[in-house]
C-alpha cells in the first residue's frame, strides 16, 4: 500500500518536471528571437514590415541550410569547419559548368556532387581512420578552399545569364525560392532526425558512441552519413549563393560561414558534446543571427560594432539558456 | 570508550524534498568514533541524498540538525564540511589521473613556498600518510598508473591528510577485485582502530558482516532501524530493506538437461593479447558461471564472443554452424546478446528516453520501409517492458539518466530481450543494483533458461555465481583455469573457485601480473 503511494508520487514528480524541461528546451531561444524583433521594431520603426522580414529570411536562408547540416554533425559530437570552403567550391563549379550552355543542366548536380564528395571524404577520414573531426575538417577548410581557387583559375567566374538564377531571385507564390529551399531542408532534416531509424542512431551515436556500437549500430556508417549531409547541404548553399550573385569567387565566397553555422546550432540549444538538440532550435538560431545583422543595419550601427554586438549576443543568449534550464 | 556518550556525528530529523518528491523523511543517524557504521538500503532509499547533505553538497530542509561531537553545525557547502573533518569517498573517484599521488592528495590545498608550488614538501608530507595506510606505491606515482584499489587508497590518504575523522565510503568495493577488497577491509579495520568514525554504504551483505559494528537501514527515504553487530542477520536485513520477507535469494528453479547438445561452441578463441585461447561449450537452458579476478579476462572473453572486439584466432559455433565476420550487429541477428558490466559508460543512452533505449537494437527491423518510423513503435516496446520487468517510476518517455541503478539495468536487459536472443551473456548483471532488483534479475534468468535460453553469467560475487550457475568456469590471466561443478547436491565451494582464480602465483595479483605481461 505504502509502496503504491510512493510510486505514484515519484511517477508524477519527475514526469511533470521533465515535461516542463522539455517545454523549456523546445521553446529554447524563441523568446529571445521575438524579443529581438520587437526591440528592433521599436528602435527603428521599420523592422516588422513584410518586405524587411522577407529580406531577413532570405539573408538567413543560406546559413540555415549550412546550419542544418551542421546540426547533424554536432548531434554526433563532431564538428564541420569546412562548410564555407565547400560552399565556395560548389558555387564555383556550378557557375563554371554553365560556361558551356550545353552543360547547363549539369550545373546543379555537379555542385551537389562536389559538396557530397567533400563530405564523404571528411566522413571517411573521421569514421575510417578515426581522426578527430576538428582536425580533419580544419584541414579540409584550407584544402577545399585551395581546390575552389584552382577550379576557377583563381578568378571570379560569372555568368549574367545563369540558368538557375531563379533560385536566388525568383519566388514561389510570393515566397523567395531561397526561403522555400531553406524551410524544405529544415522539414526534411526534422523528418530524418525524428521519423527515421537513422535519426535515432544519430542521437545515439552522439549520446554514447561506445554503447551505440555494442547495441549493434554501425557507428562509422552513421558518421559518414552526417558528414555527407553536411557536405551535400554545403553544396546546396553554394548553388544558392551563386544563384543570387550570378558569380562565384573561390577565394572570398563563404569565408567564415562555418562560424555562423556553428553559432546558429549552438544558439539553437544543440549540445556541443552531442546527443542533445533539435533542428527547430537551429532554425531559430539562424534567424536570430540574421535578425541581429539586419536590425543593426537598419539602426545604422557601423559594421565594426555589428561584429562586437553579434559576438556578445551569442555568448549572452547561450548563458541565459544555461541558467534557465539548469 | 568515553566517545560512546557523545557520538562523533549525529544527524537528527533530516528531511529533504525535491519538488514533489520526498527523498528523505525525518532520518536520524548516529556514528561513534572508532565505529564502522554500515548504511544499507535499496537504490533510491535515500542513502546518497543523506550523505550529500552530510558532505554539504545538498542542504536539508529546515527542522533537522547535524551535530559533530555534540555541537550543532551548519554545513552549507562542501568546504565547510571538509573543515569539520568530514570526507566522502564517492564511487566515482575524484582524482586527476594525469597528476601524481602527492599532487592529488594536496589538490586544492597545495603546499607552497614563496608563492610557488613546493612539490618536494608535498611528497614528503604524503609519504607518512601512505605508509600509515600500507600503500605499495610512492607519492610520486602518477594516478593513471595505479589500480582502482590503489586509487581509492589515494582518496583515503587525501581525507586523512586533511585531518578528516568522519569518513564516508560509498560502495567502495563495487569495482574492486576480491584481493583489493580484502586490502580495503584491512584498511578500514586500521582506521577504526585509529578512532575514525566511518559510514560504510554497501549492498553486499558479506562486507557488512565483515566490517560493521552497527548497521542502519533506510527505505523509501525513511529511517527503518539500526541493528547492533550481534543482531545482524541476513534475512532480517533484507526484509528491513525490502519491506517484506525476502524469500531465499538464490533459488534455482530450473535444471538443464545434462546431455543436451551444445548450443554454443567456443574453440581456441583468442585476441592474441589479453585472452585465450579459450574453449568451452554452452548448452541450451544452462547457466554457465564465469568467475575470476577483475582483470582475469572475463569481460574481454565475453566481448570476443559477442564480436565487440576482434578475435585473432579461434571459432564460435552456434547450433553447429560456424559464425563468421562476428560483430555486435551480426551477433544480435544470430541471437547472441551481451549485457555490458559498464551500464552507464557502454550500455545506456542516458539522455534518451526509456523507449529509445529499449528499442535501439531492433528499431531497424521494426520500422517501416526505408527506415521510416513513428515514435509509437519504440514507445510500445518501452511500455511492454516497463510492465513485464516492473521498471518502477518510469514511463516510456522518461530519461534513462533519471532512473535508479536497478531500473537502468532492467532497461538495458529489456533491450537485449527485445532482440530475442538464444544466448545471453550477462557481465556483472547485479552490480550496483539494489536487493529487490537483484532477486528480480535472478528470477528473470530462471525464467529465460526454462524457455531454453543459454546464459553466460560473469560475476565477481562468488555467492552469486554459486547460487545461480549450473557449472562454473574460472578464469585466470586470460585463460580458463578450470571448471567447477555446481549442483544442488554438491555446490561449488568458494575456496575451490578462489584457489583456481588465484593460481599458483601467490597473492601477487594475477590481474596486475597479467597487465605487465601484455604491456
Amino acid at each position: 500500500m505504502s509502496e503504491a503511494t510512493t510510486e505514484t508520487t515519484t511517477d508524477a514528480g519527475p514526469g511533470r518536471r521533465e515535461r516542463m524541461r522539455a517545454l523549456l528546451r523546445l521553446s529554447g531561444m524563441l523568446p529571445i528571437l521575438i524579443l529581438l524583433c520587437v526591440g528592433f521594431e521599436i528602435a527603428s520603426g521599420r523592422f516588422l514590415t513584410f518586405n524587411n522580414l522577407s529580406i531577413v529570411m532570405q539573408q538567413a536562408s543560406i546559413n540555415t541550410v549550412l546550419a542544418a547540416g551542421m546540426t547533424f554533425v554536432i548531434l554526433t559530437g563532431g564538428i564541420d569547419l569546412s562548410v564555407g570552403s565547400i560552399l565556395a567550391l560548389s558555387a564555383v563549379v556550378a557557375v563554371a559548368v554553365t560556361g558551356d550552355p550545353a552543360l547547363a543542366w549539369l550545373a546543379i548536380p555537379a555542385a551537389l556532387g562536389a559538396g557530397l564528395a567533400c563530405g564523404a571524404a571528411n566522413g571517411a577520414l573521421i569514421a575510417g581512420l578515426k581522426l578527430p573531426p576538428f582536425i580533419v575538417t580544419l584541414g579540409a577548410l584550407t584544402a577545399v578552399r585551395g581546390v575552389a581557387r584552382l577550379t576557377a583559375d583563381d578568378a571570379t567566374v560569372f555568368n549574367s545569364n545563369l540558368p538557375f538564377a531563379w533560385i536566388g531571385n525568383g519566388t514561389l507564390f510570393g515566397v523567395p525560392w531561397l526561403v522555400v529551399i531553406a524551410l524544405a531542408v529544415i522539414v526534411l532534416s526534422w523528418f530524418i532526425l525524428r521519423r527515421t531509424v537513422l535519426g535515432t542512431w544519430i542521437y545515439a551515436v552522439g549520446g554514447n558512441a561506445d554503447a551505440a556500437a555494442l547495441a549493434g549500430i554501425k557507428v562509422p556508417l552513421v558518421l559518414i552519413f552526417v558528414y555527407c549531409v553536411s557536405g551535400l547541404l554545403s553544396g546546396l548553399g553554394g548553388i544558392m549563393s551563386a544563384a543570387r550573385l550570378y558569380a562565384a569567387n573561390g577565394l572570398q565566397l563563404g569565408q567564415a560561414y562555418e562560424l555562423d553555422a556553428i553559432a546558429a546550432v549552438i544558439l539553437g540549444g544543440t549540445s556541443f558534446v552531442g546527443g542533445i538538440g533539435s533542428i527547430w532550435g537551429t532554425l531559430v538560431g539562424a534567424l536570430i543571427i540574421a535578425v541581429l545583422t539586419n536590425g543593426l543595419i537598419l539602426m545604422g550601427v557601423s559594421d565594426i560594432w555589428q561584429y562586437i554586438i553579434k559576438g556578445g549576443v551569442i555568448i549572452l543568449a547561450v548563458a541565459i539558456d544555461r541558467f534557465r534550464t539548469a | 570508550m568515553d566517545e560512546s556518550s557523545t557520538p562523533r556525528l549525529e544527524m537528527r530529523g533530516i528531511s529533504k524534498t525535491f519538488g514533489a518528491i520526498r527523498a528523505l523523511r525525518d532520518v536520524s543517524l548516529s556514528v561513534r568514533g572508532g565505529e564502522v557504521h554500515a548504511l544499507m538500503g535499496e537504490n533510491g532509499a535515500g542513502k546518497s541524498t543523506l550523505m550529500k547533505i552530510l558532505a554539504g553538497a545538498l542542504r536539508a530542509d529546515s527542522g533537522g540538525e547535524i551535530r559533530i561531537r555534540g555541537e550543532v553545525v551548519q554545513m552549507s557547502n562542501p568546504h565547510e564540511a571538509r573543515d569539520r573533518g568530514i570526507a566522502v569517498i564517492y564511487q566515482e573517484l575524484a582524482l586527476s589521473p594525469n597528476l601524481t599521488v602527492a599532487e592529488n592528495i594536496f589538490l586544492g590545498r597545495e603546499r607552497t613556498r614563496f608563492g610557488l608550488l613546493d612539490r618536494g614538501a608535498q611528497r614528503r608530507a604524503a609519504a607518512p600518510v601512505l605508509e600509515r595506510l600500507g600503500a605499495d606505491f610512492t607519492a610520486g606515482t602518477r594516478v593513471m598508473d595505479l589500480s582502482l584499489g590503489q586509487r581509492q587508497m589515494v582518496e583515503i590518504a587525501r581525507a586523512l591528510e586533511s585531518d578528516a575523522d568522519i569518513i564516508v565510503m560509498d560502495e567502495p568495493t563495487t569495482a574492486l577485485s576480491e584481493r583489493e577488497s580484502e586490502q580495503l577491509f584491512r584498511l578500514v579495520d586500521r582506521l577504526r582502530d585509529e578512532g575514525i568514525a566511518m559510514i560504510y554504504i554497501s549492498h553486499r551483505m558479506d562486507e557488512v558482516y565483515r566490517l560493521s559494528d552497527r548497521c542502519s537501514v533506510l527505505r523509501d527515504g525513511a529511517y527503518i532501524g539500526t541493528l547492533e553487530r550481534e543482531e545482524l542477520d541476513p534475512d532480517r536485513l533484507v526484509s528491513m530493506m525490502v519491506g517484506r520477507e525476502a524469500s531465499s535469494f538464490y533459488e534455482k528453479a530450473h535444471r538443464p538437461p545434462s546431455e543436451a547438445p551444445a548450443l554454443l561452441e567456443v574453440r581456441d578463441l583468442t585476441d592474441g593479447a589479453r585472452v585465450g585461447p579459450c574453449s568451452f561449450d554452452l548448452r541450451a537452458g544452462e547457466v554457465l558461471g564465469v568467475a575470476g579476478l577483475v582483470g582475469s579476462g572475463r569481460t574481454e572473453l565475453a566481448r570476443l564472443i559477442y564480436g565487440a572486439d576482434r578475435a585473432t584466432g579461434g571459432s564460435v559455433r552456434l547450433d553447429g554452424e560456424l559464425l563468421e565476420n562476428r560483430g555486435p550487429r551480426r551477433s544480435l541477428d544470430n541471437g547472441i546478446a551481451y549485457l555490458t558490466e559498464d551500464r552507464k559508460g557502454l550500455g545506456l543512452f542516458l539522455e534518451m528516453p526509456v523507449a529509445d533505449n529499449v528499442a535501439m537494437s531492433v528499431l531497424r527491423d521494426r520500422a517501416f520501409a526505408g527506415g521510416v518510423m513513428t515514435p509509437e513503435i519504440a514507445a510500445k516496446m518501452g511500455r511492454d517492458h516497463i510492465s513485464s520487468l516492473d521498471i518502477r517510476g518510469a514511463g516510456a518517455s522518461t530519461r534513462v539518466g533519471n532512473l535508479s541503478g536497478g531500473n537502468q539495468q532492467k532497461v538495458l536487459l529489456a533491450r537485449l530481450l527485445e532482440a530475442a536472443p538464444r544466448v545471453l551473456i550477462l557481465d556483472e548483471p547485479t552490480r550496483g543494483v539494489d536487493v529487490g532488483a537483484k532477486s528480480e534479475i535472478y528470477g528473470l534468468i530462471d525464467r529465460l533458461t526454462a524457455d531454453g535460453l543459454a546464459v553466460i553469467l560473469i560475476s565477481s560475487e562468488l555467492a552469486e555465481v554459486i547460487g545461480t550457475s549450473d557449472r562454473i568456469l574460472v578464469m585466470r590471466e586470460g585463460r580458463i583455469a578450470g571448471e567447477v561443478a555446481n549442483t544442488r547436491d554438491s555446490p561449488a565451494t568458494q575456496e575451490a573457485i578462489m584457489s583456481l582464480s588465484a593460481g599458483p602465483r601467490e597473492n601477487k595479483g594475477a590481474a596486475k601480473a597479467h597487465e605487465e605481461e601484455t604491456a
